[in-house]
């Protein structure tokens, strides 16, 4: 048990955010609303991200940013001063795709409304039936 | 269904925690993520590429590829607003205020519009009185956002920015404008014609200059093949970083601008928030 | 010249810029600055076919950088014959799309072209890469991209089925992404060829077993295998007629690519099937997908909904196919992603033709087509043939690899499942048949949904048809060259 709780101590990050994920999950997956639904999706896509970037934390480590100091000749570039820089490179990626889907859904959502005025899953697939 | 989505939430759950026993602790230098690419990024980028900022060099020029995808990615989600929602329909009735009196007109004749100005106002659906403080705050500030916004696409090398950031903070000057007054005015000074044109012209700027060094022998998105159009000596990477950091910003900022105007509208560009 | 590996992927991209442009300043333009871009690319993908054949894989660097530091194109002989595949089909689809896409989006022409390029962009880029991350960046891009035109579809349902599938879509994409995650966590490098060496020596983490899942899982969940199917009938039958017609031959093929190039590039045989004694259990839900497919299929009244069905089993042979593991199986899975893709477009250009004539079809629609639409009913009843596993087309060369592995392995379900969902599709479409043919047109007031008198679809469709149909006859009587030629060299 001390075990499994100096493993949660040293990695809690990851715990955390695997939890956030799951949030997110859920209510992507049980919520009737469809803007509970969007909110869901965007928490779910947040939570990956942060998951990513806190892989290429290194501890006393600062922005990957180079320090005046070390440019111009004869500098030493350390690689343990500097953060991972491709994580938060994958992530940028990530964050505009996962602007552009909820900016799509936004638009879906605002259609769908003027069309039958109700936004509720459960009422649409009544509708959709008749 | 609740049920169903618990129990599928817990077994994903367990599955995610239970690859991560192996993970290296969180912040540990040794981990192997943080040995085997990224040190060279680390170590070489400066000799190779001339800019102090690792992460905008990753992005444009080593994993520059993935970006000009990334960056397409956002123009369809604007093209994809612009696909669904836009109605061309002409709006029938129009509401003005004149602003002397406070007296309201509603001309449901579509043809005959009042001009604007000094005497008449235009009026939405729900239009509630703007406030004067309101206006002249945000007028005052929206230039210097601008600003701010340019600074950060041309700094992307030597300080955090680069193009996604410097062109959403330019996208949100314009969004202000729209909100602190209303839609129509940011719809008569950009014509959705000149946003149109400015996002595809953004993304065919980054695919053009990684297109251009084809010819100049090199494999596509080989900047260091355009020094003979660039006289930048060794500083030519950098500079290809720029150019393609400059289309991003343009394009990000049309398409920011024209999401709006679409959602807001549901697509007529007449009244909104 | 050595930048045809690029311009296969380039040229749709760049030319849908243009057309992207061109909204705004000419719209007749788009359609020809489009069809070029894709010319361009089918050129460029069959000569680079040619070349790989000839002197083994290609390898193409980005931005000059060499891998794992940048990222890289790598084009082996599946990679090959799935780009052909792809820019083909796509070229001829949009040859016959033109009086559709008037049809049924009249009023942005334009801005449709510039999302059909981005499309197929994204599928020739999801098939050509050799880097992970790029992988779930272009199929971002394909996601979206068929976001966007399945809402503009069915005025009232289009929406709606668009919004579901943004949600499923979304959780396999992510699924893929943590996956892709977990693996550099554990190797550091984001290239598949130099993930697939660093994790060779150490098959027994916890680490590689929950990327492997989390992977494979995302990649079932875009390609629609049972359960995680319920995204595809509303999204392929509320879509416009050009769009389902490009999707149903291409997107879920192409994913079937990924999950054979994750399996055989990234992890490896031995992993897979030593280590892990899981094939079992994927040849069962292969086999229930493939039954479960049928019998909803046989449920419908739409022929579009039914033709969908009938998507989800194939898709459950293909992946059943590639996890038999023995080389007869996995044979019969990539020839299967070839000759399924041309029969399901074979097919949905049937159903075109039928919607472009007649806005519907359901299946009391349908009666005494074979009068009115002679040529379209006989490349109609060609695709037909073809799915159901008739001898010469190629149909039946891929169900008979299938068959053999499967025998082989002695996984009699899957054979028996496999015969059975033959019999199935027999079935479904004599019953097609028999209303287009036996019933005879009704005259007069009686009929409520003709519009007077129906002619034949216009002879661009019918060209396009006509070449699709050949293809059908030619890749079943050259499969033998066509698998010893490309899928046996390619599996050593």
């Amino acid at each position: 048990m001390s075990d499994l709780l100096s493993l949660i101590i040293a990695k809690y990050n990851y715990w955390l955010y695997v939890i956030l994920m799951m949030i997110g999950l859920y209510a992507m997956i049980a919520k009737n609303n469809l803007i509970k639904k969007i909110v869901g999706m965007n928490i779910f896509q947040t939570a990956i991200i942060l998951f990513y970037v806190s892989i290429g934390y290194k501890t006393n480590a600062t922005i990957p940013i180079i320090k005046s100091a070390d440019t111009g000749h004869g500098m030493v570039v350390r690689a343990a001063d500097y953060i991972n820089p491709l994580t938060s490179c994958l992530m940028l990626t990530a964050i505009v795709v996962s602007v552009a889907t909820f900016g799509f859904a936004m638009a879906l959502t605002v259609r769908i409304y003027r069309r039958y005025q109700t936004l509720e899953e459960d009422e649409l697939r009544m509708r959709l039936s008749e | 269904m609740k049920l169903l989505a618990f129990i599928v939430v817990s077994l994903t759950g367990a599955l995610l925690l239970y690859g991560t026993a192996e993970f290296s602790d969180w912040g540990d230098p040794n981990s192997p993520a943080s040995l085997h690419v990224s040190n060279y990024y680390i170590e070489k980028t400066y000799e190779e590429t001339h800019a102090p900022n690792f992460v905008t060099a990753v992005v444009t020029d080593y994993r520059g590829f993935d970006t000009m995808f990334e960056t397409a990615v956002i123009f369809c989600a604007g093209l994809g607003c612009f696909l669904l929602l836009r109605d061309f329909r002409e709006k029938k009735e129009y509401f003005y205020r004149h602003i002397p009196t406070g007296v309201i007109l509603h001309v449901k004749d579509g043809k005959k519009k009042i001009t604007t100005g000094k005497e008449f106002e235009y009026m939405d659906k729900d239009w509630v009185p703007q406030d004067l403080i309101n206006r002249t705050a945000c007028r005052i500030l929206i230039p210097f956002i601008q600003i701010y916004a340019l600074y950060v696409v041309a700094h992307g090398d030597y300080s955090p920015g680069g193009g996604f950031q410097g062109g959403v903070i330019f996208g949100s000057s314009l969004i202000l404008l729209a909100i602190s007054y209303d839609l129509q005015t940011l719809v008569e000074r950009i014509r959705e014609k000149l946003l149109g044109i400015l996002a595809a012209t953004g993304v065919l700027i980054y695919a053009g200059i990684a297109a251009i060094c084809m010819p100049m022998g090199g494999n596509f998105l080989d900047y260091g093949k355009l020094a003979p159009l660039l006289p930048a000596g060794s500083h030519v990477r950098a500079l290809g970083m720029l150019g393609v950091e400059i289309g991003v910003g343009i394009a990000v900022m049309a398409i920011m601008v024209i999401i709006y105007i679409n959602i807001v509208s549901v697509g007529r560009h007449d009244e909104g928030l | 010249m050595d930048n045809y590996p690029v311009l296969i992927v380039v040229a749709p991209f760049m030319t849908a810029l243009f057309a992207g442009l061109f909204i705004w300043i000419e719209e007749r333009l788009s359609y020809p600055i489009v069809l070029t871009g894709l010319a361009v690319s089918v050129f460029s993908a069959v000569n680079v076919l040619l070349r790989v054949i000839a002197s083994g894989t290609i390898q193409y660097n980005m931005a000059g950088w060499p891998p794992p530091i940048g990222i890289e194109y790598r084009i082996d002989l599946l990679n090959a014959m799935v780009l052909c595949l792809v820019s083909g089909v796509a070229f001829l689809n949009l040859i016959a799309s033109y009086r559709s896409v008037q049809q049924e989006i009249s009023d942005r022409t334009g801005a449709y072209y510039t999302v059909y390029n981005l499309f197929v962009t994204g599928l020739l880029g999801v098939t050509i890469t050799g880097d992970l991350f790029n992988l779930y960046v272009l199929i971002e891009i394909t996601s979206l991209t068929s976001y966007a035109q399945v809402a503009m579809g069915d005025r009232d349902r289009g929406p709606l089925a668009s919004l579901n599938y943004i949600f499923i879509g979304v959780i396999g994409a992510s699924f893929y992404l943590l996956g892709v995650g977990y693996l550099y966590m554990f190797t550091g490098s984001l290239n598949m060829v130099d993930v697939a060496v660093i994790i060779k020596d150490s098959q027994g983490s916890s680490t590689v077993l929950v990327a492997f899942i989390l992977c494979i899982l995302g990649v079932w969940i875009k390609m629609a295998l049972f359960p995680m199917h319920v995204w595809l009938p509303n999204a392929y039958s509320y879509s416009p007629v050009v769009f389902s017609r490009a999707v149903a031959p291409l997107m879920t093929k192409v994913m079937v690519y990924v999950m054979i190039r994750l399996m055989i590039t990234v992890f490896g045989y031995d992993y897979l099937f030593q280590k892990l004694q899981i094939s079992d259990a994927v040849v069962w839900v292969a086999t229930i997908a493939v039954l479960a497919g049928g019998i909803m299929a046989l449920a419908q009244k739409n022929l579009k909904k039914m033709l969908a069905y009938i998507i989800v089993c194939e898709i459950g042979y293909m992946v059943g196919g590639a996890w038999l593991g023995n080389r007869l199986g996995m044979t019969g899975a990539i020839l299967h992603i070839m000759n399924d893709a041309l029969m399901t477009f074979a097919l949905f250009l049937g159903v075109g033709n039928m919607i472009y004539r007649q806005k519907s079809v359901d299946l009391t629609d349908l009666r005494g087509l074979f009068g009115k639409m002679p040529w379209t009913m006989g490349g109609f009843v060609l695709a037909a043939l073809s799915i159901i596993g008739v001898p010469p087309t190629c149909g039946f060369f891929s169900k008979w690899y299938l068959l053999l592995g499967a025998f082989e392995k002695g996984a009699y379900h899957f054979a028996a499942a496999l015969i059975i969902s033959s019999l199935i599709c027999a079935v479904l479409f004599f019953r097609v048949f028999e209303i287009c043919f036996f019933e005879p047109m009704p005259h007069g007031h009686e009929n409520l949904h003709s519009h007077g008198i129906i002619e034949e679809a216009p002879v661009s469709m019918l060209v396009v048809s006509g070449i699709v149909s050949f293809f059908l006859i030619f890749a079943g009587l050259y499969s033998g060259t066509i698998v010893n030629t490309i899928i046996l060299p390619f599996l050593g």
